[in-house]
């Protein structure tokens, strides 16, 4: 029918525009990641490179950070070998954590990390952390690894405790089809 | 719903009659019917939504757990957003723009009729799946209706079903608004150009654009939820490199639109009553076009409102918030014209009428705290609390809400052939008017004394504001068994409607006879304005 045809056109134009904005929604996530790494928001795997190469040390007051070590859906034990680290602001410290698999199977995990409060993601340096890559551990293998890090010496000065927090998640062998072993294990 | 047939069709001269019983109702592609079935759905899934705020309200009529447990209150508050969002508000103004908006324009029928009959039946599965998941293993979805990660990953089978509710009732608001675009594009009746649309046509015009660009990005996020869930993908897992903030972006660059897609036909409605009941033309007809349409263009950049704590950078707050406050001048614009088409009118105050002004004085509360609330650092004070909630319900149900049953008081004698009972729809109002104040005005109170939102239990300096809220909820919500007792006497008889019904209507439909017939305008209507845009129709073919 001839007079149907315009309302078929403008059907299928429509049409178009709807499956667009589905793929523009996909297309939000490279963006959205994009911007997070042009501003620097939400770098938590990531290096950080120091401003200066001696960083300024505030003497004048100390603060003290407890670390905190978990895991999710995967059968390791995981801990700091110190439950907290005293340091000046400007201070470059290392602290060690220890892995070890608990099950006779290869596990691939990843720690991400955590802090509290939340404004000291902005003045936590990391220039080294096992978080910045994954950990494969063999059945009943063990390992210590370090976190280098510093909070800068610009810290507010009413905070005199921080809590650094890390918690393993699960990667399958493979390491690109991921699974969200939170999903899995966090129903009960 | 099939018991309530539209008096009028049965002893109509019509060539091809509709066929009778639950049939006529499966298989109709009459824009009269679709738009019936549209506001009975509408309206069950409004008292289901009741339902569970009313269980919410018994819950917090005092301290202390004394209802249901904290997870089904969760369930109830998560189910009470989503079916009064998707359930009730949203078919409602679908259904007003099937009935009316043909017959506004001048057109036989909607331009798709066996697709509008799909996107009707395709919202009782729906609306099956969400209520149904109360009942599975888990309970229903409890993570708010806002579905964020990572909550909504680890849920039960009830998100599953939640997820699928929500991708059913994507693609039937996508197909009722490619029907409402192209029906008012492509089948005005000659002389109505774009400029003399009634302002009820145009806001609906501007709303299935929004629905169009955004509802397809809502079903990309809950695709992504379900991948996430089941199929190994992490999109929102912070653990496989993926960010939970992110689902808040694409949530909410969907939620912003939506909720103008919620008030931009309220106020087409209230601006075709508004001039009625004044017996004036619009006041600044064009700037209230453009003003929707500026709120439409704006709602797309001003959705991180939603997310000032989320830890963005000032720069990014600071753009949200002027962008936010942007917003309130064309709303303004809006406001300011419809108290100048007051002025010095000649004004009548039926039902129609005191529900629009209704909306325009609880409408401008809401809209106030919106402007607080878009402060950055008061919405950081405010966020998750009572305040919000208050905030929303001032727009949501003295806004959309009253201008629904505005125009349904407004428009149910050309659906009828009957006036309504005068006298009850006012006690409607009152009622309603009064106990939504009693129910939402405390609300503000307890936000900013900060009490939390999605709480069972609270503390006890909260006790008594809580306690007048319920009492309200509970006045409200029994006032609305009223609303349904007046439509339900309408549809069976009454006085008869005239063809015109209010003095002071002037668009198309209200040139057909009471009720408006099965098939109307199937010879377009010649439509011509003189110099004062009043509207002349000739050749009207009441078929």
């Amino acid at each position: 029918m001839n007079a149907a045809q315009p309302n078929l056109v403008m059907l299928r134009k429509l049409l178009i525009v709807a499956i667009a904005m589905f793929a523009f929604g996909y297309a939000m996530i490279p963006f959205y990641k994009k911007i997070c790494e042009v501003t620097g928001i939400n770098n938590l795997l990531q290096p950080d490179t120091l401003a200066e190469e001696r960083p300024q040390i505030d003497t004048s007051r100390l603060l003290t950070a407890e670390l905190d070590a978990n895991t999710r859906g995967l059968p390791w034990q995981f801990k700091p070998l110190q439950s907290s680290v005293q340091m000046h602001p400007g201070e470059l410290v290392e602290v060690m954590y220890e892995i070890k698999n608990n099950s006779n199977r290869e596990i691939t995990g990843q720690a991400i990390p955590s802090y509290a409060p939340q404004l000291v993601s902005q003045y936590l340096k990391k220039l080294e952390c096992f978080c910045f890559s994954k950990q494969t551990l063999k059945p009943y293998e063990a390992r210590q690894m370090p976190v280098q890090f510093l909070i800068e010496s610009g810290f507010p000065a009413d905070i005199k405790t921080i809590s650094i927090s890390y918690t393993f998640f699960e990667l399958p062998g493979s390491g690109t089809a991921l699974t969200d072993a939170s999903g899995k294990t966090g129903k009960n | 719903m099939a018991s309530i047939t539209h008096p009028g069709h049965e002893h109509e001269h019509e060539h091809h009659g509709p066929p009778s019983g639950i049939m006529r109702w499966l298989t109709t592609t009459n824009h009269k019917d679709i738009g019936t079935l549209y506001l009975w759905f509408s309206f069950i899934m409004f008292l289901t939504g009741g339902v569970m705020a009313l269980t919410i309200r018994s819950e917090l009529f005092q301290p202390g757990l004394q209802v249901v447990d904290p997870e089904f209150f969760n369930q109830l508050t998560t189910l009470h957003g989503l079916v009064m969002v998707f359930g009730a508000i949203m078919p409602a103004f679908v259904g007003f723009a099937n009935w009316q908006i043909p017959m506004m324009i001048g057109a036989p029928d909607m331009a798709f009729a066996r697709m509008n009959n799909w996107s009707f039946w395709l919202l009782p599965p729906a609306a099956l799946l969400l209520i149904t998941s109360f009942f599975v293993p888990g309970g229903a979805a409890a993570g708010g209706w806002t579905l964020y990660p990572p909550l909504s990953t680890q849920m039960g089978m009830g998100m599953d079903m939640t997820i699928f509710a929500v991708h059913i009732l994507g693609a039937s608001s996508i197909m009722g608004s490619i029907n409402i675009v192209t029906t008012i594009l492509n089948m005005r009746a000659p002389g109505m150009t774009l400029m003399k649309m009634p302002l009820f046509v145009w806001t609906w015009l501007i709303t299935a654009y929004l629905l169009l660009a955004v509802m397809p990005v809502l079903a990309g996020a809950v695709t992504m939820l379900l991948t996430d869930r089941q199929f190994g993908t992490n999109f929102f897992n912070a653990a496989g490199g993926g960010d939970p903030v992110m689902f808040q972006h694409i949530f909410w660059f969907f939620g912003h639109p939506e909720v103008y897609i919620m008030i931009l036909p309220a106020f087409g409605i209230v601006s075709q009553i508004i001039p009625t009941f004044a017996r004036k033309p619009l006041f600044g007809y064009s700037s209230m076009v453009y003003a929707t349409a500026s709120i439409a263009i704006l709602s797309f950049i001003v959705w991180a409102h939603h997310m000032f704590t989320v830890g963005m950078p000032v720069t990014a707050q600071l753009f949200f918030m002027y962008a936010t406050m942007l917003i309130a001048v064309p709303t303004g614009v809006k406001v300011f014209n419809w108290t100048a088409t007051m002025w010095r009118g000649s004004m009548t105050f039926e039902a129609p009428m005191l529900f629009a002004i209704g909306f325009i004085f609880l409408f401008t509360i809401g809209g106030f705290s919106g402007i607080v609330l878009a402060v950055v650092p008061v919405d950081i004070q405010l966020q998750e609390t009572y305040y919000v909630i208050a905030h929303f319900h001032y727009v949501l149900v003295s806004g959309s809400l009253f201008a629904l049953f505005g125009g349904t008081y407004y428009w149910l004698p050309k659906w009828t052939g009957y006036m309504y009972d005068e006298t009850l729809a006012k006690t409607h109002f009152w009622l309603s008017m009064i106990f939504f104040n009693v129910t939402f005005f405390v609300q503000h109170f307890l936000g900013l004394a900060g009490m939390p939102r999605r709480v069972p239990d609270y503390a006890l300096q909260f006790a008594d504001f809580n306690m007048i809220s319920s009492i309200g909820a509970f006045g409200f919500g029994f006032s609305q068994l009223l609303f349904l007792y007046v439509i339900i006497k309408c549809v069976r008889g009454g006085a008869k409607a005239t063809d015109q019904v209010w003095e002071g209507a002037d668009t198309l439909e209200w040139t057909l006879p009471s009720p408006a017939p099965y098939h109307t305008f199937e010879t377009p209507p010649q439509v011509s304005f003189d110099e004062y845009h009043v509207q002349n129709v000739q050749n009207v073919h009441n078929k």
